[in-house]
């Protein structure tokens, strides 16, 4: 083999493997990306029946009905709209009403969020980045900081 | 006072490290011997200084002294001992002076035990080194000072996240942070050779310990975080492809790279460019890494900075430091000559697979991670790039590469023979396939992936083996001139064999558990049972009983395995009073075969709670794997060959151990 041949070989495989990952990554993408509403955006939107999403807002006060077994029923807002949930599982340790949730699924023909996956983060002050995004937008915003600043004492130095 | 101490010893070390960055690289300039001289105790002195303000620091938090802000915001006095030391980096603010501490201590490292290495070498490398602990004891000093002060200083903190109150998490950062910033010695030693316009041998020779250390390092990390998220977490999964966890990820993959192609250059004097560019690529995923945890752009589990300042700051030293080793790459690799030929078929050929599959997979998690943070910032749009993408891109990617994977290390250099390499496999080949068959046979209905991916995991250990088997020509010839050859063989093969048996068993457990978990949620009243692969468990009911800085409810189930009770599994939620959270912790029973893992839930009507139960197969696999692989690198590191230093004194010191036996 010559040295002319030999690099073509390498570069021949380089660009073969690259082709491979761009084709994959780009299949991926497609397919599998999960996008971010709130309920006023999932209102607005006609989404598919069976289109997977993230659902997130704040859990509304003495909306979570535990009644048939690990099944759960709540309702997300976002203070403008809300939407009712389903959830089979155990919820996170940090899943409480009038805190940040965000929950993954698929609405049902009922109109019901069927989630499968619900995150609530470890923080009693957490809000998804979205939430609080969204909530800002509206001018609902009674963010922690506020809060704490208050009842913290003076930094100096 | 403490405080204060160590405040001005940050700021001593930041001029201690603008010296150890300018005058040595001058000097290596204008070839000045006392210059370059400088770097050494500069590079001690920093150490010292640096190490200083970290026992301050720890010191502060042992003794609960809540008029430091940042302890008063990640401590309480209640706390148990252990949290409080390991709460100096459970913090933004500490967790950055642990990174310096780690970078000083690497590059006092150099100063000390590089007394063989070229002068100006030495230096530059110093210099580098130097420039990057400017960058962040700067910002650390402008930006996430640790040490400011609070008056009047409250009576109680503000306590430390719960679920970070754990021994697996205590020890992750330092591992963590000891392998990412370990690249940084790969990095330094690139630019210097960049900077010098020479390479060559000794300098693979000199890079590859540490870039094996904190290889070991980042691959004991990945493992202990991916081992608490299992317990922890209470979902009984074991990778999420967070971003957090790709953040260490990618660099472990380019590391793995580099450790590869640092062989090759070493050993054949080939591939010296590929190598300087995956020595930087390497530390420069290691800084996004760095930026992604620290600057607060992703809200996870570890992000816990909110200052868009110090995003900024990190973006900066990012553009500084990538950007300046890029252009300084395109200027200056060309002057570098390459050496050694090879066919497609060799070692080096092997070497070069390895690469271009860890590359293109490190690339593919790239664009999963970063795309979202990507399309957020130009279009608004929030998407979430979760398991799938992964699954679909990374998988298959690295799947030929493990294929391949026993085949390297049989192939000679410059020209290998597939022929013969196919028949010294011959042995793992149908041990693997007959792993199949039987994975096949007894696995009933499940996936038919799962068997052939069993078959890989076996493929790799059975192939490791082989190669010690062939080296010591085992059955060719007599069995104690095999044993004689065996203990003869070099530290480094049995680093490799290890090494790669490791990935087996790694693959194997992530298949096993994946494939064959089995889950069950119920709701459980007292005295009810349940049943899943095989153990059926009694729910005896929940007490209540006070820990250290917590309340928790402490569920007791009795576990049967036909009619005998094998154990009882305890599974609780925990209430942190000051911190004012919860945290579940799971109870796991290392049953044969695979782990069952309770989680306690909430309580429904009348006196049930909600409970889940998962078997997970051969889970503890995954993690004893990346303990192999650790104790593989560990046996390469002590390899006599690699503890010679510059080939200049090679010849000397084989001379002296000569003399010494």
């Amino acid at each position: 083999m010559t040295r002319k041949q030999r690099r073509s070989v390498l570069i021949g495989g380089c660009m073969a493997v690259l082709a491979v990952a761009v084709g994959l990554v780009l299949f991926a993408l497609s397919d599998s990306i999960v996008f971010f509403y709130s309920p006023s955006e999932v209102m607005a939107k006609e989404l598919a029946p069976g289109q997977r999403f993230r659902l997130g807002g704040l859990v509304e006060d003495g909306s979570v009905e535990r009644n048939r077994g690990t099944t759960v029923k709540f309702v997300i807002t976002d203070k403008a709209k809300d939407l009712p949930v389903t959830y089979t599982g155990v919820l996170p340790d940090l899943f409480r009403e009038g805190q940040g949730v965000v929950a993954e699924g698929m609405l049902g023909p009922d109109g019901v969020f069927q989630a499968d996956k619900v995150l609530a983060k470890h923080d009693e002050n957490y809000m998804p980045p979205e939430v609080a995004a969204k909530l800002k937008e509206q001018g609902l915003w009674e963010g922690p900081e506020q809060v704490s600043r208050e009842t913290e004492p003076s930094k100096v130095n | 006072m403490i405080a204060e101490t160590g405040h001005f010893a940050l700021i001593l070390a930041l001029g201690i490290a603008i010296i150890q960055m300018v005058l040595p690289l001058y000097g290596s300039r204008r070839d000045d011997p006392q210059l370059m001289a400088v770097a050494v105790p500069a590079a001690q002195a920093q150490f010292l200084l640096v190490a200083l303000a970290f026992v301050a620091l720890m010191t502060a938090y042992v003794t609960s002294d809540f008029s430091i802000l940042n302890v008063y915001e990640n401590s309480s006095s209640a706390k148990p001992l252990l949290y409080k030391i390991s709460g100096v980096w459970g913090n933004h603010e500490g967790s950055m002076v642990l990174w310096v501490l780690i970078l000083a201590l690497f590059g006092a490292g150099v100063a000390t035990y590089g007394r063989n290495l070229p002068r100006s070498l030495q230096a530059n490398v110093l210099s580098v080194q130097g420039a990057i602990g400017v960058a962040f004891l700067l910002f650390i000093i402008t930006t996430s000072n640790p040490f400011v002060r609070l008056d009047p200083a409250p009576f109680e903190g503000q306590g430390f996240n719960p679920v970070l109150q754990d021994p697996a998490l205590a020890i992750h950062p330092p591992f963590l942070y000891a392998g990412y910033v370990g690249f940084s010695m790969a990095f330094s030693f690139a630019i210097a050779a960049l900077i010098d316009g020479r390479i060559d041998a000794a300098w693979a020779r000199w890079v590859r310990p540490w870039t094996l250390a904190a290889w070991m390092c980042l691959t004991i990390g990945i493992a202990l975080g991916s081992w608490w998220a299992y317990y922890e977490l209470g979902w009984g999964g074991f990778w999420f492809w967070d971003p957090v966890e790709n953040a260490s990820f990618m660099p472990w993959l380019s590391g793995t790279a580099l450790l590869h192609s640092a062989l090759v250059m070493e050993k054949r004097d080939a591939l010296k460019i590929w190598t300087i560019l995956l020595a930087i690529i390497t530390f420069s995923l290691s800084l996004v890494g760095t930026f992604l945890v620290r600057s607060g752009v992703l809200t996870s589990v570890h992000a816990f900075a909110v200052d868009p300042a110090r995003g900024v700051f990190i973006l900066g030293i990012m553009a500084v430091f990538i950007g300046g080793a890029l252009a300084l790459f395109a200027w200056r690799a060309p002057l570098l000559r390459q050496g050694g030929i090879f066919a497609p078929i060799s070692r080096e050929g092997a070497l070069v697979f390895n690469n271009l599959i860890l590359v293109t997979a490190c690339a593919a998690v790239f664009v999963g991670t970063l795309y979202p943070l990507a399309l957020e910032s130009v279009s608004n749009e929030k998407i979430s790039v979760g398991p799938p993408f992964f699954n679909y891109t990374f998988v298959p990617l690295v799947l030929p590469l493990l294929l391949a994977v026993p085949l390297g290390p049989f192939l000679a250099w410059k020209r290998g023979d597939l022929y013969a390499v196919a028949q010294r496999l011959m042995v793992a080949a149908v041990i693997a396939l007959a792993a199949i068959v039987i994975v096949f046979a007894i696995q009933g209905r499940g996936p038919w992936l799962a068997p052939l991916g069993i078959g890989l995991g076996v493929w790799l250990i059975a192939g490791a083996a082989s190669e010690l088997a062939y080296r010591a020509k085992l059955f060719q010839a007599s069995a104690a001139e095999t044993w004689r050859r065996f203990i003869h063989l070099p530290r480094s093969s049995f680093g490799t064999a290890l090494a790669h048996a490791g990935v087996g068993l790694s693959v194997i457990g992530i298949v096993a558990t994946t494939a064959w978990r089995t889950e069950d949620i119920t709701a459980m009243k007292p005295g009810e049972t349940t049943e899943i692969a095989g153990y059926r468990l009694v729910f005896d009911g929940v007490s209540e009983r006070a820990g250290p800085n917590y309340d928790e409810q402490l569920a007791s189930f009795h576990v049967f395995r036909g009619d005998s009770e094998i154990t009882e599994l305890h599974p609780t939620k925990r209430q942190f009073t000051i911190e004012g959270s919860a945290t579940t912790e799971a109870a796991i029973y290392n049953a044969w075969g695979g782990d069952l893992y309770a989680v306690l839930g909430d309580p429904l009507e009348n006196g049930a709670y909600s409970v889940r139960v998962y078997f997970n197969p051969l889970v503890r696999l995954i993690w004893i794997g990346a303990v192999v692989m650790f104790l593989g690198g560990g046996l390469s590191l002590f390899d006599r060959r690699l503890r010679v230093g510059a080939p200049k004194r090679a010849a000397a010191a084989q001379g002296r151990l000569a003399d010494a036996k």
